[in-house]
């Protein structure tokens, strides 16, 4: 325990030293975060170096092994670094599906080559990843997915279509789920393929959604030729791979219920609240539920490093951040009034909070919905009996 | 600090969910004592078997002769009391109390009684129909060598059975607390039967006299020991709720498994499927909310007093919503007296106006928060 204190003081010098000022504001959202790849776009200068000095300690991914590009921390010292970064309120300095998503499912299914080829650029922020989980005929049903790979002897020959790739335009990477075996049973004949976004016969079509963004595109590949090494885990058992991430792209999800992460929505809108005791009233209960997510998001992830969370736990801590933050949102916009309904002017920063508050409504959709988590926990966890 | 439990604290989980099991059934405990009217509401025996384990004084210091545990100790054993609905003067005298008494020169009159599992000791607060202890009207007005305290107090629970009564009265200096034996001359309890068949206690202060020494803490200074015992019994409920959630929903939940309509088990069905899901989900965030709370009691944390409240708040929505869900999903039998989920409801019931409802505070976090 010295040796935690130890670790406390040092990471709480090396930070105050190195975390730039405008790294201790708070993201206002998606376009705000640094998301690196190999032609990053940083909104300034203390943003790369922010990254990259964090990357250089292996601080973007604190708990990957050292030999990988991480930081080697035990869980412990994970949790003071976390602990620290908030106590400043400095920004998570990459945020990246490589990290999130890919790394994790990496660790656990690829091999010695995979590892050390993919996860030390995935740590620096050099190479940016998309997920291919969606298609237009298998969301909720994601098992029915119909993307073609063929084995060609020397390569795959992939044919299909994905949706809802978030980022696939800007990304460089992808990690796909693609059919091997069109005669096996569905969970059974699907792979986990990684191949470059720039390879001949890939294209993507950003969707315009109801905020007015595009962070979701229409993926399209027209035989692509992917290498035989590029296949995570065994060929036909792409299904385990893909829970296992899914189990992690729900934790990350389920992190956005903490939005802002202020400890207190009301308090921003005190004195409006004043004269609204309705509101004034949801915003309180909201608070109660908010910080005790908190509080449950601090213990699952304890559980989760101690490897005591039920396999399942992510779909309870995904349901339930999404359905906070979709209440965090139209309690915004319902503080904000008429002033949270403007579009396009500069006052209102181009509509920040009406289009945020959009965004929201896929947090419940995106990773699985509300209703498939429910089912998972209802089947997995209370031992409900199956439909 | 995780928030899970440690090893030593698994094995006291392990020790007080076998024990409550066996000697604090509903069985043998809340229905034995409700049947024969028992005047109490709870009984003895069991007091003495909780002494025996050492769960009453899991808050006494070791040099008073306790175990000098925490919060999170405390809680463990209550959320054991919750699933079991076992009636006993836990949650009051070897949480809340023990925490007014304390560090204080009544310990050491108190503290042995209620190690041995033979002393009650109430808290005379509320004095309308809702907790409101800020406002605190009872008068303690200076008597000679002491106190002459003259007002109402209602739902004293175990105030009935208590040996000790602590009083919050309104001094000249400010509210302060005064510790008041059950045979002070002036002192009328009327013991009150409540919905979940516990005991509580109107009582009527018409000029009872105390000396100086029965103050607590000090003069005007009630409000920060009152802070520190409600702090105590506020986590405490919480735990107990989501004992008491935890266990309605198990047994709804085996229910679903073995009901069968229109030739399947209702447990199959996914409106019940996602109801059943969603009130696990509330249950376990519940849960966090209460340890974290009792964490930070147990570290002094400056928001400890924050956490508390999200947590009583919290675990009383939850555990309302899992007796709600228990009573509704096994359909007609749900509303019988034969079947236990109906005496979860009305527990629960109580355990939520207990030190406070969750309105009271979501509109407590709203103030400590500025709005």
């Amino acid at each position: 325990m010295a040796d935690l204190e130890t670790f406390r003081t040092e990471t709480r010098a090396w930070l105050e030293a190195n975390c730039p000022a405008e790294m201790r504001e708070p993201v206002l959202g998606e376009s705000d975060m640094c998301w690196g790849g190999r032609n990053p776009v940083f909104k300034n200068d203390a943003q790369k170096l922010w990254m990259e000095r964090m990357a250089e300690r292996g601080w973007t991914v604190p708990d990957w092994p050292k030999d990988y590009g991480g930081g080697g921390l035990s869980p412990a010292e994970a949790k003071v670094l976390k602990q620290e970064m908030a106590r400043i309120g400095a920004r998570n300095p990459l945020y990246s599906f490589g990290i999130s998503m890919l790394g994790p499912a990496l660790l656990k299914y690829g091999s010695e080559e995979q590892k050390k080829r993919f996860l030390p650029e995935i740590a620096r922020g050099e190479i940016r990843w998309c997920q291919g989980y969606s298609e237009p005929n298998a969301g909720s049903d994601l098992a029915a997915l119909q993307t073609k790979c063929e084995d060609m002897g020397d390569h795959w020959l992939v044919n299909g279509q994905k949706v809802w790739t978030s980022y696939a335009d800007k990304a460089d990477w992808i990690f796909c789920l693609v059919r091997t075996d069109f005669q096996a049973p569905k969970h059974k004949g699907i792979s986990f393929l990684l191949f470059d976004m720039k390879t001949p016969g890939v294209s993507t079509r950003p969707i315009l959604l109801i905020s007015g963004y595009s962070p979701f595109c229409e993926t399209f590949f027209d035989d692509v030729k992917v290498p035989k090494d590029q296949v995570v885990g065994e060929v036909n058992k792409g299904w385990d791979v893909a829970k296992y991430l899914l189990g992690h792209e729900r934790e990350m999800i389920s992190g956005m219920g903490l939005g802002g992460q202020s400890e207190s929505l009301g308090k921003a809108f005190a004195e409006m609240l004043a004269d609204d005791p309705v509101l004034r009233a949801e915003m309180a209960l909201f608070d109660v539920d908010a910080m005790a997510f908190r509080a449950m998001s601090e213990r699952f992830m304890d559980e989760l490093k101690a490897g005591m969370a039920h396999p399942a736990q992510p779909s309870m801590m995904k349901y339930a951040g999404t359905e906070l933050n979709k209440r965090r949102h139209e309690l915004v916009m319902a503080a904000g009034g008429s002033d949270s309904l403007e579009w396009e002017s500069e006052r209102s920063r181009k509509g920040k909070a009406a289009r945020e508050w959009l965004r929201t409504k896929a947090n419940s959709i995106e990773g699985g919905t509300s209703e498939i988590q429910l089912g998972i926990v209802a089947k997995r966890i209370l031992d409900l009996p199956g439909a | 600090m995780p928030l899970y439990l440690t090893e030593d604290q698994t094995m006291l989980r392990d020790t007080a969910r076998e024990f409550m099991a066996a000697e604090g059934a509903i069985a043998t405990q809340l229905r034995h004592w409700r049947d024969i009217g028992c005047k109490d509401g709870f009984g003895h025996g069991l007091w003495k078997q909780f002494a025996e384990l050492g769960f009453t004084g899991i808050l006494i210091p070791e040099a008073d002769g306790g175990l000098g545990l925490g919060h999170v100790e405390a809680g463990i054993v209550l959320e054991e009391i919750g699933r079991n609905l076992t009636p006993s003067p836990f949650l009051v005298t070897a949480v809340a109390m023990v925490e007014a008494l304390k560090g204080t020169p009544h310990a050491g009159r108190w503290f042995p009684g209620i190690l041995a599992g033979e002393t009650v000791a109430a808290l005379a607060l509320d004095e309308g129909r809702k907790h409101r202890p800020e406002d605190i009207e009872m008068r303690a007005e200076r008597a000679g060598n002491g106190f002459r305290l003259t007002g109402a107090k209602q739902f004293v629970v175990q105030g009935a059975s208590a040996d000790l009564i602590v009083v919050a009265a309104r001094a000249e200096e400010g509210v302060t607390l005064f510790a008041v034996e059950k045979a002070a001359k002036g002192l009328e309890t009327e013991g009150v039967r409540l919905v979940d068949s516990s005991i509580g206690a109107r009582m009527r202060f018409e000029g009872v006299e105390v000396d100086a020494d029965a103050v607590i803490g000090e003069v005007g200074g009630g409000e920060a020991v009152l802070a520190r015992v409600l702090n105590a019994g506020r986590a405490g409920a919480a735990a107990e709720m989501v004992g008491l959630g935890s266990a309605a929903m198990g047994m709804t939940v085996e229910y679903l498994k073995q009901r069968k309509q229109f030739g399947r088990l209702i447990g199959e069905f996914q409106a019940l499927q996602h109801r059943s899901a969603h009130l696990y989900s509330e249950l376990e965030i519940a849960r966090a909310a209460t340890v974290k709370a009792q964490q930070l009691l147990d570290e002094d944390a400056a928001d400890a007093e924050a956490m508390v409240s999200v947590a009583k708040a919290k675990a009383g929505r939850a555990a309302t919503l899992a007796v709600q869900e228990g009573v509704q999903m096994h359909g007609g039998i749900g509303m019988t007296d034969e079947y236990d989920i109906g005496l979860y409801m009305k527990r629960d019931r109580v355990l939520n106006e207990l030190f406070g409802d969750a309105a009271y505070h979501a509109d407590k976090l709203a103030r400590m928060r500025g709005y």
